[in-house]
């Protein structure tokens, strides 16, 4: 059974059309990538899902109840968080304190500040420091923390890799089975296509605001792949 | 020499006001980035609020404030509920023209209810009462009341925004309104209580004001221009910025009125100026890493 699913989503910026009739499920623990070039409408339906972009659906349910017209702290609340590009901490929190704000809504779980350094201990040793004093990798784990901390049944991860040694992408996404081991449902945008490959049980291609391809990646030739993120 | 060291301690307890107006000013920028015209008519409204329920009840201007208080926290919250949280944006013209038309609406309603007459708060002995510290040197009561009122209040509020759940979600809030809905924060919400609590400050200057001084419908943009001073020398964001702000201000203005009375108002702009030209963000700025 899907947890999210989502029919002929749209969504605007303003006049401008991001998304044209987008749709996908994720079921309870699954790990699903959304892959495609930049501007292709990935973000935009991250940040869709979470009620920052105002969007339409014919089905937009989440545990089977409708996300529409719900505003972002709610859907929280649900159970849905994100770790969103760019890691965004907040500049005057220190490190816990950046930690300590995603359980702003105290949902129950398996997720505390122990178990976070436990998954990151790098940061406790630098917990009271400001976040974006941190290196990015470290940056990005207390961004991956700081959604963890709402102990969320869905995390969606936008661009973990972005702007970081291949090294440290290693470190950050070798935290994301134990968080599906947790039954957690993933939702992961990535440019890195190799990288969305590696881990997903299902991806989506973007291109143009549209799904042009969605699969197994066993399935799926590296010919098809490129057709479908490049438009040739 | 005594007389200047009395002019200074008068000036920094006459700074403890300043601070106290500037204290409520402050969080609404710092949270909000929202430039508040409105603000020294808030204050006025707090104690002509405060005279209606002396009238009413007989309390003394202090027990007053257990009803002003809450009055206009629910005031600034509905405020920024259903008015100001649409003006918010990237564009900082909105607020300012929004908040100058509550300004007037304001004056205009108080003037119309309560007319143009001064009025004035008694609070009994204590306005009067002083301690004399050395010859030619006392301190009054009530200002040193209100001195460390104004302390206590930016104590209360450090350890607000450090130390809990509600100040951490005003920090993250004001760093980054969007991500902070992502943590499960309703920034309308927050901006509405950080509206009503610079609102329960404002009541609380408003009642001292109104027992030190005389006020009227008018005076509201005066009291705003000396909040905006005690900020601005200050440094946008620094809560103990401020009320060093309001200090240098008051010391100011009493030595400008020490060398000719007809100076006092003038000095404390005059500072203003230097500390501008010197510090253009002020004493304290809060640094920001983004």
């Amino acid at each position: 059974m899907s947890v999210l699913e989502i029919e002929n989503m749209t969504a605007f910026y303003s006049d401008f059309q991001a998304l044209f009739g987008v749709s996908l499920n994720i079921k309870k623990g699954e790990t699903v990538a959304a892959i495609g070039a930049n501007g292709a409408g990935k973000s935009t339906f991250l940040r869709s899902i979470t009620g920052l972009v105002k969007n339409n659906a014919d089905t937009f349910l989440y545990n089977g109840e409708t996300l529409t017209g719900k505003v972002a702290s709610d859907i929280v609340g649900l159970g849905i968080a994100m770790v969103p590009e760019g890691r965004k901490l907040f500049p005057s929190l220190s490190v816990e304190e950046n930690l300590i704000i995603g359980a702003y809504q105290q949902r129950p779980g398996n997720w505390t500040l122990d178990r976070v350094y436990q998954m990151f201990p790098k940061l406790e040793q630098r917990k009271d420091i400001a976040g974006t004093a941190l290196s990015g990798g470290e940056q990005q784990m207390v961004a991956i923390g700081r959604a963890l901390m709402s102990n969320p049944d869905m995390l969606l991860c936008d661009e973990l890799s972005l702007g970081l040694a291949p090294i440290i992408i290693k470190d950050i996404y070798s935290a994301l089975p134990s968080i599906k081991a947790e039954g957690v449902s993933l939702l992961v945008v990535e440019q890195d296509i190799n990288q969305a490959l590696e881990i997903a049980d299902r991806i989506y291609c973007f291109q143009e605001g549209r799904i042009s391809l969605t699969g197994k990646p066993e399935d799926l030739t590296k010919d098809q792949i490129a057709t479908a993120y490049f438009g040739r | 020499m005594i007389e200047w060291a009395n002019t200074i301690v008068q000036g920094i307890l006459t700074g403890g006001l300043y601070a106290m107006f500037a204290a409520g000013l402050a969080i609404i920028f710092g949270v909000m980035r929202l430039v508040n015209i409105t603000h020294g008519d808030l204050i006025v409204l707090a104690a002509f609020i405060a005279m209606v329920v002396i009238e009413t009840t007989g309390f003394n201007p202090f027990l007053s404030l257990i009803i002003v208080l809450p009055i206009m926290f629910v005031i600034g919250y509905m405020l920024q509920r259903g008015i100001l949280n649409y003006t918010l944006g990237d564009d900082l013209l909105p607020p300012l023209l929004v908040t100058f038309g509550l300004s007037i609406v304001i004056q205009n309603v108080l003037l119309e209810v309560f007319s143009a007459d001064s009025q004035r708060l008694k609070a009994g002995a204590i306005e009067t009462s002083s301690i004399q510290l050395v010859d030619g040197l006392s301190i009054g009561i009530f200002p040193l009341i209100t001195l460390v009122t104004a302390i206590a209040m930016i104590v209360g509020l450090q350890q607000l925004f450090n130390l809990t759940r509600l100040g951490r979600a005003f920090r993250a809030t004001s760093d980054d309104a969007t991500t902070a809905q992502l943590m499960g924060i309703n920034h309308k919400h927050i901006f509405g209580l950080a509206m009503g609590l610079a609102l329960g400050l404002v009541a609380i200057a408003g009642v001292l004001m109104a027992v030190r001084s005389n006020f009227d419908p008018s005076i509201g943009p005066t009291k705003l221009l000396y909040a905006f001073e005690a900020v601005i020398i200050g440094g946008l964001g620094s809560l103990w910025g401020t009320l060093v702000g309001g200090i240098i201000l008051g010391v100011a203005q009493n030595i400008g009125a020490k060398i000719d009375p007809g100076w006092q108002i003038l000095a404390g702009h005059i500072a203003f100026l230097i500390v501008l030209v010197f510090k253009p963000n002020g004493l304290f700025p809060r640094t920001r890493d983004d």
